[in-house]
């Protein structure tokens, strides 16, 4: 299972990469695996305001139905519409093409209250 | 003692649009003794329909049998163990089936007037009563016709209570050991969902109440036993955190099989709670229904309670439709009566005692086979259970056998499959939930399978992951099912 050391992530298996003031969001590996096949996937409009620790979104899988939960505040400035014709893209490449959304964030854009790919290795291990 | 599942004579059966033989059919209607009509000459042309292709024509044999064989395909709680956590699939005994369909009851007109419908007025009268006794509420409704129509039923009390107070609250607590309906109920009664997480043990902790408990927010709403099986033992002074500020205290009673007869959840402050008919008090469970959710209420809640509702004046009873709080209906008529009857004659026969009983034994068989499999399965909350108890595949894991193939294994023995991947909050989670009707026979057998299976998941993984072999048919593409749903039938594969 793979961890990009260049992201960051949340206790609610989401990722987020922040280039200047646009955050993109997305769920970690781990999470599509536990979830297994995804078959429906549920994202806000453009425009509209996504909060830190609040949900922005649905993901289903023939398992589960499960809340995204925002890693950052901010107003979502693109949706990877392309993931909501076809969800399988999230247990493909759940850190490339499946990437879910951009934030422009509010704020400073502090991550570092989020885990790095290490501390977030040990997080799913306790966690099993 | 036999096990494993029969491959018993069912019969391959195509879809009956693939029966049909143009021209033939069932029934010869009479020769018409009226003028006819053509309906394109006296109906507007955008109301009328084109004909209808593609339905089909058979003899009334054909239809017979094919429904017949699908049904030999099905299984239920008639034919095998179904132990299916959270749902309470208990045998419903027949002869709540016998009152149901004494004419009496099942050919009464639902306008008939109140003069000749004393019997049923009496049988609602009387069964809000039991409800009301049975879990220490002041008033019940029995209209909503599900657990989670009568949650919306509560919620929607709950919710003009607090504007009849002239204070509106919009905010509701919920639990992550909750039922799964509860947040949805929420949502749709126009309320938002303040989620809170149970502690270590599974367990609903007072200090997690009181720090999300304000005064906008409405109520806590839980379930006990939660869906870990679990006791919330903490609900009376979770009930008074709430209650200081004003709030009220919620239950869903879709887990009341565990506790009727032994407490009232009124004495321990709950201000509603919904009963599921269908699960606790024995009536038909599972495909689409009817069910039942009637509603019981605290006296400040029960001027809110839907109308019409049975009274007694004397010995004559009749139906009220008049209170000027009510919330208005929550069902055409009265509810699903028949289901009500059911319920009724269930209680009747247990009486005080036996209802007590059944609730004891249900908590024995599920702590039975709790502590009978947990050298073979993960336990992830090792405790005393209530009426279902909650395993893991991470034993099994470890040779990449999952709680799917586990579930599909069983089927082959001759049991239904467990709840599984639920609750969420245990990975991989079989809830297993036995209820009390079994025999200790029956309750052997599924530990024995599921040792079994525990072994064959040790030893020979591959025979879990090509399981089912013994049905009609063995893994369905749940996936493709999801993602490409076919909801129609068409000829050829095209629009008939």
């Amino acid at each position: 299972m793979e961890f990009p050391k260049d992201l960051k992530y949340t206790k609610e298996h989401e990722w987020v990469r922040l280039d200047g003031t646009i955050a993109t969001v997305g769920i970690t590996d781990y999470a599509q695996d536990s979830l297994g096949d995804v078959v429906y996937v549920e994202l806000p409009p453009e425009g509209g305001a996504v909060t830190k620790n609040e949900p922005f979104g649905v993901v289903e899988s023939v398992k589960a139905v499960s809340d995204l939960y925002s890693p950052v505040s901010g107003s979502v400035a693109e949706v990877n519409d392309a993931i909501v014709d076809s969800p399988e893209a999230i247990n493909e490449d759940p850190y490339g093409d499946a990437w879910m959304i951009k934030v422009e964030i509010s704020g400073k854009g502090d991550l570092s209250d989020l885990m790095t790919a290490e501390d977030y290795q040990k997080f799913i291990e306790e966690e099993k | 003692m036999s096990l494993g599942a029969k491959k018993g004579a069912y019969m391959d059966e195509p879809l009956i649009f693939e029966r049909s033989s143009k021209g033939r059919n069932g029934v010869e209607p009479a020769a018409l003794d009226v003028p006819g009509v053509v309906p394109s000459k006296v109906i507007p042309k955008g109301l009328l329909r084109d004909g209808l292709d593609g339905f089909p024509d058979v003899a009334e044999i054909d239809v017979v049998r094919h429904y017949t064989r699908l049904s030999q395909w099905n299984f239920g709680v008639d034919t095998g163990f179904y132990p299916l956590g959270s749902c309470t699939m208990k045998y419903n005994p027949k002869i709540n089936e016998e009152a149901a369909s004494l004419p009496g009851f099942a050919k009464l007109h639902p306008y008939a007037p109140a003069e000749f419908t004393q019997g049923a007025l009496r049988l609602m009268y009387e069964l809000e009563g039991y409800l009301a006794e049975i879990s220490g509420m002041d008033a019940v409704t029995l209209q909503p016709s599900a657990g989670a129509h009568g949650e919306l039923c509560g919620l929607l009390m709950m919710s003009a209570y607090f504007r009849d107070k002239g204070r509106p609250r919009n905010k509701i607590i919920i639990p992550d050991t909750a039922h799964g309906t509860n947040p949805a109920s929420s949502a749709l009664a126009g309320f938002t969902v303040v989620p809170v997480k149970s502690e270590g043990k599974g367990l609903l902790m007072p200090e997690a109440v009181a720090t999300v408990m304000d005064e906008d927010t409405a109520a806590v709403m839980l379930t006990n036993p939660n869906t870990l099986g679990l006791f919330e033992r903490n609900i009376k002074e979770i009930a008074e955190t709430v209650h200081r500020k004003g709030g009220l205290v919620y239950c869903d009673g879709a887990n009341m099989n565990a506790v009727m007869g032994i407490m009232k959840l009124g004495a321990m402050g709950v201000d509603c709670v919904q009963f599921n008919l269908h699960k606790t008090f024995s009536t038909p469970h599972g495909g689409g229904g009817p069910g039942s959710g009637p509603v019981g209420v605290k006296k400040p809640l029960a001027p809110f309670l839907p109308m019409p509702r049975a009274a007694k004046d004397g010995d004559k009873y009749s139906l009220v439709s008049t209170s000027p709080k009510s919330i208005g209906r929550m069902k055409s008529f009265y509810g699903n009566f028949s289901i009500m009857v059911r319920a009724y004659a269930y209680i009747r026969r247990l009486g005080a005692e036996g209802i007590k009983k059944a609730a004891v034994t249900a908590i024995l068989n599920a702590n039975y086979i709790k502590e009978k499999l947990k050298g073979d399965y993960h336990l992830p909350y090792d405790t005393f259970c209530m009426h279902e108890c909650v395993f893991s595949d991470k034993f099994q894991s470890e040779s990449g056998v999952s709680t799917m193939d586990i579930a599909k294994r069983l089927i082959d023995y001759g049991f239904h499959p467990p709840t599984v991947y639920f609750p969420l909050v245990v990975r991989g989670a079989l809830m297993i939930e036995p209820t009390e009707t079994e025999t200790l026979t029956t309750l052997d057998e599924f530990i024995e399978v599921m040792k079994k299976i525990a072994e064959e998941a040790r030893t020979n993984p591959q025979f879990l992951k090509d399981s089912p072999t013994t049905t009609k048919v063995g893994r369905v593409d749940e996936t493709r099912a999801a993602r490409e749903p076919v909801l129609r039938w068409r000829e050829n594969g095209r629009e008939p």
